[in-house]
């Protein structure tokens, strides 16, 4: 009964977190407020559903809740006299009515984090954090601070926000489309946070990457025009159409080891239409429709054998010249390694420890390739070190087991 | 809300006494269409602003140890000078962010004003 309880709150957390939140901030206008008490709702859940029992309406019982402190907290900031100033709304803003359709809602919460008043890094972290409903910690983990950096990070975030006068807007209007680059970096790097390997043992998050996805859907439904968008959600479809696969007898399972039956072939057709379809572009869109054309390129291979690789690493080569980022390249070895062999792949991750100090997957693909290329006192280096820096239980395994397999030198 | 609109700087724009007299004369329009903007949109107001004079006219007070130091100069030791302020009550941030592209190229700085109220 209790671990039930426990289940249904944690599922109920990550899947109606932000459409709570928003519902929440769109009556009260106060976004500390509204978080706070969505916070302590939850807790309350927490304490009472395994004895008393899981009402209905979990949602319901969560938004009642949470309406119920927030009015509590305004009494009594009311009894202190203090005066705590209101989000500001939009000029087209229209106070929602019911808890039926929260879509809008919730993109009206990221288009307010994603506001360019707000500094980028905060932005990103500000809508994990009210949208999704990601632990301070996660986002931390996510941006390579501590946990007390990002906390200070969100909190002045929503400070600025309200004290700036940065407004609740309804969705639809020029400002949403100047900021769609922003708005589309938001959701991907969400949708990040669900998909790369966590701390403990909670490997992947797809229930948390799936909101990301279903952000990205409704942002595409309501502007269909836009490339970015597009490119955002056929991306995303390819990435999460392969969640099944990912985790295996609670391992990680690499791509090119994952059961392609398990693939979700409808999601895989979906995504692969959206960014084949598209026209080239730059900058951000342009990255998205790369990433999504790469994506696709696994998704038409019936076997890991048949792989393209030639065509993904030059895909990778393209997104490397437009970004100059140094995942990127790590990502272009990975698929120079499947095309010419593991010491080309090799060649191409030489010098990038400078740009990526802290990096664990860094060591970990060296390690890979050293080991297939037949390097072993450098595949024992390299997975030593990545094993120093992996937080990642399952990883760690994962780590442990390679350096094993490879004797004692 | 009421913004503090500080025409912080001459950004792309120059100097004044640089600028040729069609352009200075730009300038004064560009702040004639400013007034008339915030005027003509609903829930703004023009509460007050001024031309400043150069940042060389200006003094500088700090207190030290609970003595006031008297220095001549600006605040900041920045190369570009404030040029002038407004104070405008607006609705929102959008709102006075967008008034403010018809102003002169300015670099400008908006900062909230706190509401004692």
């Amino acid at each position: 009964m209790s671990i039930w309880a426990d289940q249904v709150i944690a599922e109920t957390y990550r899947s109606d977190w932000g459409r709570l939140l928003s519902l929440l901030v769109g009556r009260t206008r106060r976004l500390d407020l509204a978080e706070d008490s969505l916070s302590e709702a939850f807790a309350r859940a927490s304490a009472r559903w395994p004895t008393d029992g899981v009402p209905a309406n979990p949602g319901g019982w969560l938004y009642t809740t949470a309406m119920r402190l927030v009015l509590g907290g305004l009494r009594a900031e009311a009894m202190r006299g203090r005066k705590t100033p209101l989000l500001v709304v939009g000029r087209n803003w229209v106070e929602p009515v019911g808890a039926d359709d929260l879509g809008d809602e919730r993109l009206a919460l990221v288009l307010l984090c994603c506001h360019p008043a707000l500094g980028p890094e905060a932005r990103c972290a500000l809508a994990l954090r009210l949208v999704i409903g990601t632990p301070t910690e996660e986002i931390a983990r996510l941006f390579l601070v501590s946990r007390a950096t990002m906390a200070a990070r969100i909190t002045r975030a929503k400070k600025k926000i309200v004290t700036a006068g940065i407004p609740l807007s309804s969705p639809i209007d020029d400002e949403l489309r100047t900021r769609l680059v922003d708005v589309c970096r938001t959701i991907y790097l969400a949708y990040t946070a669900g998909y790369a390997p966590g701390s403990g043992p909670d490997l992947l998050r797809s229930d948390l990457a799936g909101e990301a996805v279903e952000l990205a859907a409704l942002l595409h439904r309501l502007i269909p025009e836009s490339n970015e968008v597009r490119g955002l959600h056929g991306l995303l479809l390819l990435q999460h159409a392969r969640r099944d696969a990912r985790v295996y007898n609670g391992g990680l399972v690499t791509l090119t080891e994952q059961d392609r039956s398990r693939w979700r072939q409808d999601e895989l057709q979906a995504g692969s239409q959206l960014v084949i379809g598209l026209p080239a572009g730059d900058g951000y869109a342009e990255e998205l429709r790369l990433q999504g054309l790469i994506a696709a390129e696994h998704a038409k291979a019936a076997t890991a054998a048949e792989t393209d690789w030639p065509a993904i690493a030059t895909l990778y080569g393209r997104l490397e010249v437009l970004t100059g980022s140094a995942v990127v390249r790590l990502n272009r070895g990975v698929a120079v390694a499947e095309a010419e062999g593991p010491r080309s792949g090799l060649a191409v991750i030489t010098g990038l420890d400078r740009f990526l100090p802290d990096n664990h997957r860094l060591h970990a693909v060296r390690a890979d390739l050293a080991r297939r290329a037949g390097e072993t006192e450098l595949a024992r280096a390299s997975y030593t070190q990545a094993l120093a820096m992996c937080a990642n239980e399952m990883e760690r395994g994962h780590l442990q087991h390679r350096l094993d397999s490879l004797g004692s030198g | 809300m009421k913004y503090f609109v500080l025409l912080a700087g001459d950004g792309e724009l120059g100097p004044w006494d640089r600028l040729t007299p069609e352009q200075q004369q730009e300038v004064l329009e560009q702040f004639g269409a400013f007034d008339a903007a915030c005027e003509a949109k609903p829930g703004v107001e023009m509460v007050g602003g001024e031309a400043l004079e150069d940042g060389s006219m200006a003094t500088t007070l700090r207190t030290r140890s609970g003595e006031l130091i008297i220095t001549d100069g600006p605040y900041a030791e920045a190369t570009e000078q404030i040029g002038g302020f407004y104070l405008v009550e607006a609705p929102d941030l959008d709102t006075i962010t967008e008034l403010c592209r018809s102003l002169p190229a300015y670099d400008i700085e908006l900062r909230p004003v706190v509401d004692m109220g």
